[in-house]
């Protein structure tokens, strides 16, 4: 049980390159905290300065309230998953996970030792392969292995380091799912970096975006997806990623590559001043016009598109209307596809409509969606505009509850287990 | 692949398997022939003897054989040791730390590596002549460093390279201290290569020639390649044909047995070094 | 090892902060002190056993210096340098040893890649059985193949010219060992057969460095075997052709053993190596052996720096040391 704070990390490298650059997080007691953001963000160095691999520059490490900066690996007490695991090719899956409490010398008698093991590898379904050498496992077990070696000793957290990026896809998915639920089990504190936003939604109590060094935005995964708090979080959160659009304020309307939208007064009193925003779309908020009741089609806005290509996936159908860029924040959202780790292909826009729906390539189409779910950000900062303060406390809120109530729920199967052991 | 093309490469290496052994086998079958037999001219002996082994091993020539073999011995198995743990220490270095000098170590080790032997020993003929080096086992074990040291630090850190450090720090994040990080993981994923590079060295320490006429002078340490090429010189009436055949044989022995054992670390570690690096 | 494949990107950069040094940390100041303590004593045992010989070399060479009588040693400045180079022994000598260099490496990259061919085609079954063998020559020392060799061609003990009396010009009493370009031909087969192995070893690793899928590739093309060869294969092994043709060329360019055993350097079949041996060893003439040593060191570097200027041999590169 264990709370980590960071306090303003920095990490420089000999050149002075800042590759993580004043970071805090408060990691709470049992929380699952995610870091993600493209590569070279600076994620897992700051975990290596958690767990004690690299040195910190400036900024303070907390754990449980004491500083442990200058604390080697072996006494900061945390256990560590590593991205290809790191696992002992010249000792047995049994001895692998055995290693850390082989290494107490003593703490353990060699009972209790085939206690723990066997008790982990229950957890992890690898009794039968305990005797193999790790050449001989697949993928999947390997890193089940590397889990069974973290879980084993009591760590006051776990670190993983993008621990299912060598899985394959459905693997990976698989293997999220049990992370979850060994992490509410336990109870466990848990960092967890990972570039893929999938991992970062599903399993984090609250999700830490960084870029080039820099912490953007710590909050839950619904906080981050309804209120990013700039450019770079809208659009690395979501998939596909959010349309970004220029859009030149015209009294109380919007004008877009589209067409002109009304803007309500609450919208218009925010974007007051300003000539030029960046209009930010969900793809999944729009809707095929065509299919929808009329009464929803009069609560929202209805333009007219050209369709190049369309992709049909059974439950949805993407589609992709190009656009001609707008010069005034073309560079501004060059840069934006850059830090995505884009490939600056072609401006246009993608949408993710029902599956019903019968647009097909080459269509003229109406699409239909809610200017109330359009999010509009300053052109010059990337800051979002359209943020509410109040509703991302609330989601905050909302969110540490759901949390606290999800330990409990498992803290109470735990136990109800444990008193039919008894019984029995 | 066709039956055809299958059949060639198996003709080929069949082809291989009789280059490389025929002339070992001719060897032998030379040691085995009875001295009035050498001259027969024909490849194999008309009748087997093994009057030769005798003469070297118990009768005259053993004098000069048997301590020679134990230079031999004794040189290279202290050069490889030493020259294997300097070379363990410093391909630690050059594969897991970063200091600067790393290139100028490698480098030197090539240099070394390609320096003409005879152009060193003209000179430590001299010099050992003056501190007293001269036909001692010191004598040969330190300029045998520069045959084996340079191949070693560059196989050593080939290996040292492949392994996986991130095991190390693994260790360190489950608690182990530097030292059992290195004891339990380091070196047991280490010792392969580390045995590897000493057969090698090995080899080329047992093959030495040129330091072995010139700075030796008696058995006190002149070793088994040195005695056979000088030993054609002791009787100039009598061929020594047979008994060197089967001086050449002895020494072929041990490099054979260690072929035969670990042919595929010993290919591995040729190649690592010189291609992968 | 495929559980630590290395990962892509973004975790090669948080390791050790290679190639950053601006600012040095401490830790990096503790790395720097452990790496020269560690490598130290290699490089300073390599240094003693070949820096101290050779400036002492250099320096004897410019002396009039006898080992039999060491009081009448005298400065003579390059004049050890200018009786060696008009001499035709010298050239006589260093002829033998570039014509031993280039035949052997030549018949060696031809007959190793030979060899390499057929070991990366042989069948698994086989495999292990090849390759014991060809490190036998390898492994077996120069000597004996010397000796091996010089027997079997001798004219007391050799069975070569009953075996090969069917050849015109081979006959009973062809003495092998009595005229120069016949010693050489033996000394080369001895040479050749005992270096062989490790080159084509060499080649072998280059071949199995050439990733399957451009030969397919190829094949789809419409190439034929010879032009895949050619086109695909060779020009993707340069690098290892390269390494092993300096490796061997001044290995070659050294060449002693097989002279001293099987020729004695009777014949004109005196090698640089073999020269400078007799001046200093056999004849104890410090100033003028050291002078030989010296020039056979110049040589060397001459080779090496052909190569690497002349060939564009990336000994850096082609070792993974980029």
């Amino acid at each position: 049980m264990s709370e980590i704070k960071l306090q303003n990390i920095v990490k420089k490298y000999g050149d002075g390159f800042p590759a993580v650059n004043d970071v805090s997080i408060d990691i709470r007691d049992g929380e699952f905290i995610i870091l993600v953001g493209p590569s070279g963000c600076g994620k897992s160095t700051l975990l290596r300065m958690v767990v004690g691999l690299e040195d910190i520059t400036s900024g303070e490490l907390l754990i449980n309230g004491q500083r442990v900066n200058d604390k080697a690996p072996r006494d900061r007490n945390l256990a560590m998953v590593f991205q290809n695991y790191a696992l002992y090719p010249h000792l047995s899956v049994f001895e692998n996970i055995a290693f850390p409490l082989r290494l107490t010398k003593g703490k353990f008698s060699d009972a209790e030792i085939d206690e723990r093991v066997n008790r982990a590898a229950d957890l992890l379904e690898l009794r039968e392969h305990l005797q193999r050498k790790p050449a001989n496992l697949s993928g999947g077990q390997r890193q089940r292995v590397a889990m069974g070696r973290a879980l084993v000793r009591d760590a006051d957290a776990f670190l993983f380091d993008e621990p299912l990026s060598n899985l394959d896809a459905k693997l990976r998915g698989q293997m999220r799912t049990e992370i979850a639920r060994i992490q509410r089990r336990l109870g466990t504190t848990t960092i967890y970096v990972t570039h893929d936003q999938t991992e970062a939604m599903t399993l984090g109590d609250r999700v830490a975006v960084l870029k080039k060094g820099v912490l953007q935005q710590c909050a839950s995964p619904r906080e981050l997806y309804e209120q990013p708090v700039n450019l770079f979080v809208a659009g690395f959160i979501g998939s596909p990623p959010m349309n970004f659009l220029p859009a030149r304020v015209d009294g109380d309307r919007l004008s877009l590559p589209f067409g002109s939208i009304p803007m309500t007064p609450d919208l218009a009193r925010l974007v007051e001043g300003k000539e030029l925003v960046i209009a930010g779309f969900r793809p999944e908020h729009f809707e095929d016009a065509s299919v929808l009741e009329p009464h929803r089609r009069d609560a929202g806005v209805v333009i007219e598109v050209d369709v190049d290509v369309t992709e049909w996936l059974g439950n949805e159908l993407y589609a992709y209307v190009p656009y001609e860029p707008d010069a005034a924040v073309a560079k501004q959202l060059e840069e934006l596809d850059r830090d995505l780790d884009g490939e600056g292909m072609r401006t246009q826009i993608v949408v993710a409509l029902d599956a019903k729906s019968r647009i097909r390539d080459g269509d003229r189409a109406q699409l239909w969606f809610d200017p109330a779910r359009l999010h509009l950000f300053d052109p010059e900062t990337g800051t979002t505009i359209t943020r509410d303060e109040d509703e991302a406390r609330r989601i905050d809120t909302e969110n540490e509850e759901e949390r606290k109530q999800a330990l409990e729920r498992a803290r109470l199967s735990d136990e109800r287990a444990k008193e039919k052991a008894a019984a029995v | 692949m066709s039956r055809k093309e299958r059949n060639l490469w198996i003709l080929g290496g069949i082809g291989i398997v009789v280059y490389a052994l025929f002339p070992v086998a001719w060897i032998v079958s030379l040691s085995l022939k009875a001295p009035a037999d050498i001259a027969n001219q024909q490849f194999l002996p008309t009748k087997l003897s093994w009057t030769n082994y005798e003469l070297i091993l118990t009768g005259s020539a053993s004098d000069l054989f048997l301590p020679a073999l134990r230079n031999s011995f004794g040189i290279c198995l202290i050069a490889t040791a030493i020259s294997c743990v300097l070379a363990m220490f410093a391909a630690y270095a050059i594969a897991r730390l970063d200091f600067p000098g790393k290139k100028v170590i490698l480098s030197t080790a090539l240099g070394v590596a390609i320096f003409p032997v005879i152009s060193i020993v003209t000179p430590l003929f001299n010099l050992w002549r003056q501190i007293g080096l001269y036909d001692t086992w010191p004598g040969l074990i330190i300029p045998y460093l520069s045959l084996t040291l340079p191949i070693s630090i560059w196989t050593l850190s080939a290996f040292f390279r492949e392994i996986p450090w991130e095991m190390e720090q693994a260790a360190q994040v489950d608690g182990a201290t530097s030292w059992q990080a290195f004891r339990k993981v380091i070196v047991p994923l280490a010792a392969p290569g580390v045995f590897t590079t000493a057969i090698i060295a090995f080899f080329i320490a047992w093959n030495d020639f040129v330091y072995g006429i010139s700075l030796t002078s008696t058995e006190a340490s002149r070793p088994v390649p040195a005695a056979l090429g000088l030993f054609s010189g002791a009787s100039q009436f009598e061929a020594p044909n047979g008994p060197i055949a089967a001086a050449a044989v002895i020494v072929t022995i041990p490099v054979v047995v260690l072929v035969l054992l670990f042919q595929r670390r010993i290919v591995a570690g040729l190649t690592n070094g010189a291609v992968k690096g | 090892m495929s559980t630590t494949t290395l990962p892509p990107g973004e975790k090669t950069r948080p390791a050790p902060a290679r190639g950053r040094r601006a600012g040095i940390s401490d830790r990096s100041r503790a790395e720097r002190k452990l790496g020269w303590m560690l490598a130290g004593p290699a490089f300073a045992v390599m240094l003693l056993v070949t820096a101290y010989p050779i400036l002492q070399a250099v320096y004897d060479s410019l002396f009039d210096f006898r080992l039999t009588d060491p009081e009448n040693k005298s400065f003579t400045g390059l004049s050890n340098y200018s009786v060696i180079l008009t001499d035709r022994i010298w050239w006589t000598s260093l002829a033998v040893t570039l014509l031993i260099t280039v035949v052997t490496v030549a018949v060696e990259l031809v007959l190793g890649f030979a060899l390499a061919l057929v070991m990366m085609k042989a069948l698994s079954a086989i495999r292990p059985v090849i390759r014991a063998a060809i490190l036998i020559p390898y492994a077996v020392i120069t000597v004996v193949s010397a000796f091996a060799w010089q027997y079997a061609f001798s004219l007391d003990s050799g069975f070569v010219n009953s075996w090969l009396g069917w050849l015109p010009g081979i006959s009973a009493d062809t003495d092998w060992f009595g005229g120069t370009w016949k010693s050489l031909f033996v000394v080369c087969i001895a040479e050749i057969w005992k270096t062989t192995p490790f080159i084509s070893l060499l080649l072998l690793a280059g071949l199995a460095q050439v990733p399957e899928v451009l030969q397919e590739a190829a094949k789809v093309d419409g190439a034929t075997w010879w032009q895949r060869m050619r086109r695909v294969t060779i020009p993707n092994m340069k690098a290892a052709i390269m390494v092993a043709l300096l490796f061997r060329s001044l290995d070659a360019f050294r060449v002693f053993d097989s002279i001293f055993i099987m020729t004695g350097g009777a014949n004109n079949t005196e090698t640089v190596s073999f020269l400078a041996y007799r001046q200093t060893i056999a004849r104890l003439e410090i100033g003028l052996g050291s002078a030989v040593s010296v020039l056979l060191f110049v040589c060397v570097v001459l080779i090496c720096a052909l190569f690497i200027k002349g060939f564009k041999v990336d000994l850096a590169s082609a070792r993974g040391e980029g």
